[in-house]
């Protein structure tokens, strides 16, 4: 048996401390992600630190409106909760779209946003990979890459896709992720927190080692807003996004008066379009509008050798959620 | 057979395993855990050709736990077996484990850790450091044309199909490609090993025919099949993948026997996709040709599939082609060609359900070229006797099943122009095929006892592999002596037992069911004999005066249970055995069947769905209603899987599966599936065996993805000929790569 210290924190702080920096450490909250790659022998974290028992498991709204989720609250939790599916449908609906039942009984808010990527070439522990062995390559360039790899994003090193649904909706809202670490707590801007794989496809989020997620706070809803997800795959459930689209909108009559549009799917993190909103802002809603501003989520894109077809599909993504939402 | 007694034969009678099954009772192969077991763990070569240079195994020694680490230079000496199906001891994969240095296919065993858990054995697994000569693999069918080109494979041929082509009225030519599917039964391959003192085998094995594999391990170990048992009482389905014996269970038996403890090994859930077999890569010409009424004259059907370099595996994608329809000038060739993959083995319906996907679909092109409609087209050319063997079928209602099956799905709503079908943002599309597959019954031994208890038994090497086999067994028990199927038990899956079939290619119900019903009435001799002997209850009787109901004699207006005449004459039991033939070759023995199929392409977001299927099936006498059915939905959701996802996807540059698990090898989910509606037409087809019965297991995966296939043209416009029929090639204008 692979041997590894295991310890239980009751608090972020004794996390924190229990993990000590150690590159070789990992936090377990839900297990779904670090449990299958130990498994697999791609993760071989030398010491755990259960989080199960911090005291990080509630959603509070906060006076300004907006909505404070500990990292413990479990998928399932989360799109169940009242206010969020009340203010933030498309969050909810976007957790219900992935995984399974039982997975999302066990994932969490916080292992969410640290789950890695699902290519199958980072996941042999045999192939090319930069991110599970910098500097060897990216077999996925030119290789299987039709469902699970990005055309946003990419980089000559990498081309996974981020693969959670919850994190497409959370771009979408705007969220603030709270951090504890070893020098105190500090705030990363959602929108910065996962990175582009660069030249260091290795390096996928702004923690510094040893830092905790302990809450994610949602900019507070836009008033009388309307969101939805919609999810695009082979099968009707239990897959990953082929493309997948979050979008919120605020109307006046016909007029969308303000869009936000995230994508998943299609992009190396989650992918905020900022370029779709402007295009849509102050607009009469129409099919031609949305198709349009669908494009230009996708001036950029690079087409693989099996994925092309996503550049169109992303951009249905887009063109449908938005004519469902702005219909009457 | 009384009129009472009749009716348990195609009755819903539930599984008789299900309680077991569902409480936890029923035992796996893994799950046997005898005393003092050790583990075994695999370690997979990770190139797809070329040789072992190296083994370093001092390192996973030392780690703890650890008994021993096998690889080619350190493993006993094994024999192979002749693989004879004749002689019963097949395997797919001749090459023994660890028989070289050679690597033929990526995860192929080069090592195997044993030790005293499964977490040690695993852990030193990864630290056993192979070095490799890499050679450059054969990744798929182009590539192994241009490597090896082809082996031949068998045929048949009638007429001049060339020249009938040449001079027809209308003609089509096309090419059908289908990919690697991969088993993926929910229960792991598994065995579990050891050896008494007097060197005699014991082995759990996830084994669709423990006959098969006791008579393989025989040959293999040099040792009379006597002094090996293989027990399969319960497998978590296997789809043909189980059929035969794969090298891990070589492997387990061998190492047992040189560690001297029980070993159990599990293969895990990427390697079920490389060294346990697949269903081949296949392509498939196409050449038709109709005279000016629509009457096919000629028909060609040339299949190629990817094979072994260690063995030939014939898919028989044409074994259909040859006797569906009607035609004087017909061709069906098949050939092999060889790739780093492991070998290939049959998959539910093999040969059939790809070849009936090429076949079927290319009707429905050949109809559209000819200008009539597609269930017309087939229904004019539907053959009326068996042309390939000159032979009348025992019994054919597929004129009944596709007119049954049309009416119920509402054909003649169907508007033949491409795409004119919408209903708000979706459009419909309606597509039909023929399904067909042969019947088959092999020799099969029984035994049944009728005990002093009140109770039956019933036993026979043959296996239950999620079908219902267990349970209509009992049917036929009760069916004969009259005993309620909750007091009869049923014993299967062990090779101790009486010689049954495998559990594969339909033939297990045909084949067991005689040989049951024999040993039940030979029984019942046994108990007139015992009831009219000079001890016996009706001592004053001759054997033939006695009739048989509800479990009891009767005689003269008097009634004696079974257990009363048993108790009378002071024996435990009466026993009967019986031993039925393999079918005669006087009529050709076929199911058939017509599904039709309603899909559903939002073009707006590219989304494509199956939302109807309607099968009318003619196999014979249906034995039970419930499990029967059941067998059909799951051959049509598994025909979805078939024609919208699966795909074992290998990287062109290694010949690596790359889509090695559940997430990413797509099959249908529950919410894939759409209400199916399945017909029984239960016509006795009593030329083949007493029950009438043919056997239910395949026949439902034949033609539904080409079915899918022609709805898909219908809504789209788009023929699409390579499998599975996934959204992208659907889609318009679909940017391409930039660059490689």
């Amino acid at each position: 048996m692979r041997h590894f210290d295991y310890a239980r924190a009751e608090s972020p702080q004794q996390a924190v401390a229990a993990h000590g920096s150690d590159r070789d450490a990992a936090f377990l909250a839900g297990g779904t992600t670090l449990l299958d790659l130990v498994k697999l022998d791609v993760m071989q974290p030398q010491k755990v630190i259960d989080i199960n028992g911090v005291d990080l498991d509630t959603i509070e709204r906060l006076d300004d409106g907006r909505l404070r989720i500990g990292a413990m609250v479990t998928n399932t939790a989360l799109a169940r909760d009242e206010r969020v599916v009340e203010d933030y449908a498309v969050l909810s609906q976007a957790l219900l779209a992935g995984a399974s039942t039982q997975l999302r009984n066990k994932a969490t808010t916080g292992g969410n946003i640290m789950q890695r990527v699902r290519c199958p070439y980072f996941r042999d522990g045999v192939s090319a990979c930069n991110k599970r062995e910098p500097g060897s390559g990216c077999a996925a360039i030119g290789g299987v890459n039709r469902t699970v790899h990005a055309v946003l994003g990419t980089s000559d090193n990498c081309i996974a896709t981020h693969p959670s649904d919850m994190c497409v909706a959370m771009a979408a809202i705007g969220a603030t992720v709270e951090v504890q670490g070893p020098e105190g707590t500090r705030e990363i801007d959602f929108g910065d927190f996962h990175l582009l794989p660069g030249d260091t496809p290795a390096r996928e989020h702004a923690l510094e080692p040893g830092e905790l997620i302990t809450h994610v706070v949602l900019d507070a809803p836009l008033e009388g807003n309307r969101s939805a997800y919609l999810k695009l795959r082979d099968r009707q459930s239990y897959q990953f996004a082929l493309a997948s689209s979050a979008v919120i909108v605020r109307m006046d009559g016909n007029t969308i008066r303000e869009a936000r549009v995230a994508m998943g799917g299609v992009g190396t993190k989650p992918w905020r379009a900022p370029e779709v909103e402007a295009a849509l802002k102050g607009k009469t809603a129409s099919e031609a509008l949305f198709t349009d501003a669908a494009k230009l989520a996708f001036e950029k894109a690079t087409a693989y050798s099996q994925n092309g077809y996503k550049i169109p599909l992303g951009q249905q993504a887009i063109v449908r959620n938005l004519s469902d939402l702005t219909a009457a | 057979m009384s009129d009472k007694q009749q009716s348990i034969i195609g009755a819903g009678v539930p599984r008789i395993d299900g309680p077991d099954k569902l409480a936890g009772r029923a035992n796996y192969a893994a799950d046997n855990l005898p005393p003092n077991m050790a583990y075994g763990y695999g370690v997979f070569s990770t190139i797809a050709k070329g040789k072992v240079t190296r083994i370093k195994v001092d390192e996973a020694k030392r780690m703890p736990g650890v008994i021993d680490i096998f690889h080619h230079g350190h493993f006993p000496s094994l024999y192979r077996t002749p693989s004879s199906f004749v002689q019963g001891n097949k395997v797919e994969e001749t090459r023994l484990p660890f028989e070289d240095e050679r690597v033929y296919y990526e995860g192929q065993f080069v090592a195997l850790v044993v030790a005293d858990s499964f977490e040690n054995a695993r852990a030193a697994a990864r630290h056993v450091e192979v070095e490799y000569a890499s050679e450059s693999a054969v990744a798929n069918l182009a590539q192994g044309l241009e490597d090896n080109g082809t082996q031949a494979g068998g045929g048949h041929s009638r007429g001049d199909a060339a020249s009938a082509f040449d001079s027809a009225d209308t003609t089509i030519d096309v090419t059908y490609h289908t990919p690697v599917e991969t088993h993926n039964p929910m229960e792991m391959h598994a065995s579990v090993a050891y050896w008494d003192a007097q060197g005699n085998l014991t082995i759990y094995d996830a084994s669709q025919g423990v006959v098969v594999e006791r008579n393989a391990l025989s040959k293999i170990f040099a040792i009379a099949p006597e002094r090996i048992t293989v027990h399969a009482p319960y497998i978590g389905s296997g789809f043909g993948s189980k059929l035969w014996t794969w090298p891990h269970a070589i492997a387990t038996a061998a190492v047992s026997r040189e560690v001297g403890r029980p070993v159990q090994l599990v293969v895990p859930r990427q390697q079920m996709f490389t060294t346990t077999g697949h269903r081949p890569e296949t392509r498939q010409r196409m050449r038709l040709a109709t005279d000016g009424n629509g009457k096919l004259v000629s028909l060609r059907h040339e299949a190629i599939n990817t094979t072994s370099f260690t063995d030939q595996y014939v898919e028989t994608c044409g074994s259909v082609t040859k006797s569906l329809y009607s035609c004087p000038d017909l061709t069906v060739s098949h050939a092999t060609t060889q790739v780093n993959r492991g070998t290939p083995t049959s998959m539910r319906a093999p040969g059939a359900a790809p070849g009936l996907f090429a076949l079927e679909s290319a009707i429905d092109e050949m109809a559209l070229a000819a200008g009539v409609d597609p269930v017309q087209f087939r229904l004019d050319n539907y053959a009326e006797r068996d042309e390939s063997q000159d032979l009348d079928f025992s019994s054919n209602h597929i004129v009944e099943a596709t007119k049954q099956a049309a009416e119920r799905f509402g054909w003649h709503e169907r508007n033949p122009q491409i795409g004119s079908m919408r209903e708000g943002r979706e459009i419909v599309g309606y597509g039909m095929a023929a399904c067909n597959w042969e019947a088959l019954k092999r020799p099969c031994d029984a035994r049944v006892s009728l005990r002093a208890d009140g109770t039956a038994f019933a036993s026979c090497a043959t296996q239950d592999i999620g079908t219902g086999t267990y349970t209509i067994v009992a049917q036929a028990v009760s069916d004969v002596t009259g005993i309620p199927v909750d007091r009869i038990t049923v014993k299967l899956g062990d090779s101790s037992y009486p010689d049954g079939p495998i559990s594969g290619g339909s033939w297990a119900t045909a084949t067991t069911l005689p040989a049951i019903a024999g040993a039940a009435r030979n029984a019942l001799d046994e108990l007139k004999r015992y009831a009219t002997g000079s001890n016996g209850i009706f001592a004053e009787a001759s054997a033939d005066d006695l009739s048989v109901a509800d479990g009891a004699l009767r005689y003269d207006g008097k009634q004696a249970s079974f257990a009363e005449v048993l108790d009378a004459a002071r024996y435990g039991s009466a026993d009967g055995e019986a031993h039925t033939e393999a079918a005669d070759s006087k009529y050709s023995y076929r199911s058939f069947g017509a599904h039709f199929v309603e899909v559903r392409w939002d073009p707006g977001i590219s989304h494509l769905r199956v939302s109807r299927v309607v099968s009318a099936i003619d196999v014979g006498k249906v034995i039970n209603e419930t499990t029967a059915r059941n067998q059909v939905e799951g051959a049509v959701v598994m025909g979805i899987g078939m024609g919208l996802f699966e795909a074992t996807e290998y990287d062109e540059r290694n010949g690596r599966p790359v889509n090695n698990d559940y997430a990413e090898y797509v099959v249908p989910v529950h919410a894939d599936q759409p209400e199916i509606d399945v017909i029984l037409l239960d016509y006795p087809d009593l030329a083949f065996n007493e029950y009438g019965a043919r056997g239910i297991g395949e026949i439902g995966i034949t033609g539904l993805a080409a079915a899918i296939g022609n709805a898909v043209h219908h809504a789209t416009g788009k023929r699409i000929r390579e499998l599975p029929i996934t959204l992208d090639k659907l889609m318009d204008d679909v940017p391409q790569a930039q660059s490689a």
